[in-house]
């Protein structure tokens, strides 16, 4: 049957299991909307194609489906570029569909004509410029493929308009053929083999959890892993939730703003299983020194993470949780009790200067607050961040016991992640509580969905952590550029006002006392929620390996006096 | 050190692009990269001369990021194999006919050719490894050199010999033993 290139490509969408996309029209793509009415997809529109991007990653990462986010051609597709470089440097799944000039036209500067493909080649996993219908299908299905499969990605596809409007036979392609694109499942036997004989030799043995381990959907896994063989697991800021935090053998967060004991235990390890992870440098520290002792096994599925930033004794190149399975049987009982009981006591020791064990002092500390959200969602909501201090208080004291519960911007660290990718979160489940944690710097750069969320009727709450400061910015300059605070004080619109001016129902917080009433009444209100928590203005993230030092060189919350 | 790989491209449009852009991307220093269609009309083939200053290390980083283009289909490091060479240059010397016999006589030993020759210039064609174009410049230098063009060196394995290929798995690719990548690390 002879059907239109827009026709063709929600055909193909509909067939991949889309149900939501989130964009914005313009002229480029708009035969694709007008397709769209007669098909069953629920489009959001956006504020700004950035509010895409982030919606579809936070949908990706909350559902462990592909996200999806359309733009036109020109500013609609440059404006998707932060939100394709964060899933990009997070590895998550989206497929974003730009509209393009007609095919006729590209290369004479035509009006909104940007080269999208070239634009977005290194932050795409793979994209696709398509000037002919009859490419489509096949663009569409190889798309979604690359996109979820291997270590999963990014993808763009740029239409021609001409394409969007053009009419061809439409057949749906029954494989995806790509000679070069073959992600490898199992690890090589003698590989495992090699691996499990190093475990057998390992007194403190550590497992480095990330994102992978969702990624794959290797949490079961893991778990079998690391209970059979008594290995505490340690987790990457995106590894959180793949492990229940409440778990004798979890150590909690590593790295830059990982726990004492956790940093400590890394250092000291004899054996490290690094699972789906990548030795980012905000999780080792200086190299020179990272984990001296340690034999390492790495368990990644992209090979060229292998050896990149820290050598490893035996990599397995593999799907991280089809690795675990055939481990699993593998390797042996142990118990080590020693080294538990040596990491809990180093844990009981970085507890002591927590900020959790101070007595009150009137001042409203983010940890507190976040720890109070914790208390009143039971720890059960889906939790997304904006970058920054709040993020690391996040990730230190939200503590999740579940998967895919757990939306921040790792690796590229992206302000303005935390409302969209709540509101994409919300669309995967509508039945889950979402609270997007923001700071006052970063919930400004996407304020303008807040419409959004009242037009979708998003059951999103926000919690804006204000200190009138970009904290982490303020608290390197207080660390290392001797306190000479340089274009970090921020000020702020009234954002009760703000939210108002939304239709958004607000409250500010500037009381202890006020505390748990405002999350009990965000709570009970269905629909979009802010709540702005006035906070301590120059507090610091504890403990913190300074940028270039060593992993177990950690400053530590001073004891308090 | 320099070192060679042979990449098998699908042939697609853009495909050249994504390989330069993964170069710039990682930083990697291309000093020669030549590309033309193979036996087979859907693939490429390119021949890559990258300075690897850590040796063995860089050159698996170059393999495995080269595999993270989905057009890439084989990569192989033919630096170590018995592999036969070959760059084409041609270099417009400004002789008249004075000096022609001078140019002519360089060329044969060579085994270069001259392949135009115009009142006040010729052109000569030379052919080989890098080491005997750069041996035939020198001595064409003194006499005028005012044009030059090279294509980049081109790879071919000798006899039925592969290069080393790196990647463990990958598009079926499969390595027996890891140890040889272990012991690849730095």
């Amino acid at each position: 049957m002879k059907k239109t290139g827009a026709e063709i490509l929600w055909e193909c969408v509909v067939r991949e299991g889309v149900e939501v996309v989130f964009g914005y029209p313009g002229g480029a793509n708009m035969p694709i909307y007008d397709a769209m009415l007669s098909y069953p997809i629920h489009h959001v529109l956006v504020r700004h194609e950035q509010g895409a991007a982030h919606m579809a990653d936070g949908y990706a990462r909350a559902s462990g489906k592909v996200g999806m986010a359309l733009a036109t051609s020109g500013p609609g597709a440059t404006n998707l570029i932060t939100g394709i470089a964060t899933a990009m440097m997070d590895s998550v799944p989206v497929v974003f569909v730009t509209g393009q000039v007609a095919a006729h036209l590209i290369g004479g500067d035509a009006f909104q004509e940007v080269d999208v493909t070239g634009i977005t080649l290194p932050i795409t996993k793979h994209n696709y410029l398509v000037t002919r219908a009859d490419e489509i299908a096949e663009v569409v299905r190889e798309a979604f493929y690359i996109a979820r499969s291997g270590r999963p990605g990014p993808v763009l596809i740029d239409i021609c308009k001409n394409a969007q409007v053009e009419q061809c036979e439409f057949e749906y392609p029954r494989e995806v053929k790509l000679v070069g694109y073959q992600p490898v499942d199992h690890a090589p036997k003698e590989s495992l083999e090699h691996a499990v004989k190093l475990m057998e030799k390992a007194q403190r043995p550590v497992i480095l959890c990330g994102h992978g381990v969702l990624m794959s959907k290797a949490e079961e896994a893991l778990m079998n892993f690391a209970i059979k063989t008594q290995t505490p697991v340690a987790s990457t800021l995106l590894g959180i939730g793949a492990f229940p935090a409440s778990h004798e053998l979890s150590l909690g967060m590593m790295g830059m703003h990982g726990e004492v004991h956790t940093n400590l235990a890394i250092q000291n390890s004899d054996l490290i299983l690094a699972f789906g992870m990548r030795f980012d440098d905000r999780v080792t520290g200086t190299l020179k020194t990272y984990a001296p002792h340690a034999k390492k096994i790495h368990v990644e599925i992209d090979p060229s993470e292998v050896h990149k930033n820290v050598a490893v004794d035996v990599p397995l190149v593999g799907n991280l949780k089809t690795v675990l399975m055939d481990l699993i049987p593998m390797v042996d009982e142990y118990d080590h009790d020693e080294w538990k009981k040596q990491i809990g006591d180093w844990k009981a020791e970085g507890d002591s200067r927590s900020i959790m064990n101070w007595d009150p002092d009137g001042k409203l500390h983010v940890p507190h607050l976040v720890s109070d959200i914790w208390k009143a969602t039971g720890g059960n909501a889906v939790v997304t961040t904006d970058v920054g201090q709040h993020q690391m208080w996040t990730a230190q004291y939200y503590a999740l016991d579940r998967p895919n519960r757990w939306l921040t911007s790792g690796g590229a660290g992206t302000m303005g992640f935390g409302l969209p990718s709540a509101i994409g979160a919300w669309f995967a489940n509508k039945e889950e509580e979402v609270w997007a944690v923001a700071g006052d710097g970063g919930f400004q750069m996407t304020a303008a969905e807040l419409t959004t969320a009242v037009q979708e009727g998003a059951n999103v709450k926000v919690a804006i952590m204000n200190n009138s400061f970009l904290g982490m910015v303020r608290q390197w300059q207080e660390f290392f550029f001797e306190k000479r605070y340089s274009a970090v004080n921020m000020l702020s619109p009234d954002f009760v006002k703000l939210a108002e001016a939304h239709n958004v129902p607000a409250r500010r917080v500037t009381k202890l006392e006020e505390v748990e009433e405002a999350i009990a009444w965000a709570r009970s209100i269905k629909g979009p929620t802010v709540i702005e928590f006035v906070v301590e203005q120059e507090e610091a993230v504890y403990p913190m390996v300074p940028a270039g030092a060593a992993l177990d060189q950690m400053l530590q919350r001073p004891l308090k006096a | 050190m320099n070192y060679t790989f042979i990449a098998l491209v699908e042939n697609k449009p853009g495909v050249l692009n994504r390989v330069a852009s993964l170069f710039r991307r990682r930083n990697f220093n291309i000093e020669s990269l030549a590309v033309g269609r193979t036996e087979k009309p859907d693939i490429s083939r390119m021949t890559v001369v990258v300075d690897c200053p850590n040796g063995d290390y860089d050159a698996h980083k170059i393999e495995s990021n080269l595999y993270k283009l989905v057009n890439v289909i084989d990569v192989q490091d033919v630096t170590h194999q018995p592999s036969v060479t070959r760059d084409l240059a041609l270099i417009k010397v400004m002789v008249g006919p004075e000096k022609r016999a001078e140019v002519n006589s360089l060329a044969e030993i060579f085994r270069a050719r001259i392949v135009d020759v115009a009142a006040d210039s010729v052109i000569v064609e030379i052919t080989g490894t890098e080491d005997k174009i750069e041996g035939m410049i020198e001595l064409l230098r003194p006499l005028g050199i005012v044009e030059m063009v090279r294509t980049g060196q081109v790879s071919m394995t000798r006899g039925v010999n592969d290069g080393i290929r790196r990647m463990p798995g990958v598009n079926g690719n499969r390595f027996e033993d890891l140890s040889e990548m272990a012991e690849m690390a730095p």
